[in-house]
């Protein structure tokens, strides 16, 4: 996944891509067959072990997720740590420091 | 009250329990709200049929989506003491597409993109003090997202 995040005073204004199908389980491939489900289900963000950021999603999402997420009362220097898990419980994990 | 190792030990389960359950209670992606395939039914599964038409959340969305693939949402709120925000869009298969969850110190203003298969509401929901409120914006699909 793909993490920026910019600080403005104490604002940190995160963006996250994850690189993900999003599959819905209604779409057929070329023969016809459906493509199984497998999509994003939950994406969560911790600074220094603690939860700031959670999302649940459906596979409404659009493929390639992109979120933004604000942060107030951060720091220079501080860490932001990313996870995604999907629905087959595949995962992925990221950071970036804010700055 | 003497402290036996029995009841010790019960004390160190029944402590251990009670911590346990909100975590995975809270942790848990909400299958029967996400898998629902009506609006009304998302709606019941996160239990805010009774969501209340605010003016205090904010919906961006575009009047018209040339390509229901991508649609950038975003969703802001004024409210005091928001617990979550969910976005739903009412005619898509699974209509419930995204709840966020409110920690201390993440602003409740969040960007997003969805799928829309077709012209249809796309609804916010934002529960805060135990209420359910809502606003909604109509978006105009010319090409559906969902298909291959």
């Amino acid at each position: 996944m793909r993490i920026k995040a910019k600080l403005k005073g104490d604002t940190a204004t995160v963006k996250l891509l994850i690189k993900h199908p999003m599959e819905s389980g209604r779409r057929k491939d070329e023969a016809g067959k459906l493509i199984p489900a497998k999509y994003v289900q939950t994406v969560t963000g911790h600074i220094a072990g603690t939860q700031v950021f959670e999302v649940n999603t459906g596979p409404g999402v659009s493929k390639n997720p992109f979120i933004q997420v604000i942060l107030e009362g951060r720091k220079a220097g501080e860490t932001i740590d990313f996870k995604w898990v999907d629905s087959s419980g595949a995962t992925e994990e990221g950071s970036a420091t804010l700055k | 009250m003497s402290l036996t190792r029995r009841s010790m030990l019960k004390r160190i389960i029944a402590g251990s329990a009670i911590a346990l359950v909100p975590f995975g209670a809270f942790a848990k992606w909400a299958e029967a709200a996400f898998k629902a395939d009506t609006y009304k039914g998302a709606l019941a599964e996160i239990g805010s049929e009774d969501a209340i038409a605010s003016d205090k959340i904010k919906l961006k969305a575009p009047e018209i989506a040339e390509n229901g693939a991508v649609v950038p949402i975003r969703v802001s709120s004024t409210l005091e003491n928001i617990e979550s925000i969910s976005l739903l869009v009412e005619k898509n298969p699974t209509p419930l597409t995204a709840q966020f969850k409110m920690f201390p110190g993440l602003k409740p203003d969040f960007k997003i993109r969805v799928r829309m298969g077709e012209t249809s509401k796309v609804v916010a929901i934002v529960k805060a003090g135990g209420k359910s409120y809502s606003t909604s914006s109509e978006v105009k699909v010319t090409i559906g997202g969902c298909g291959g």
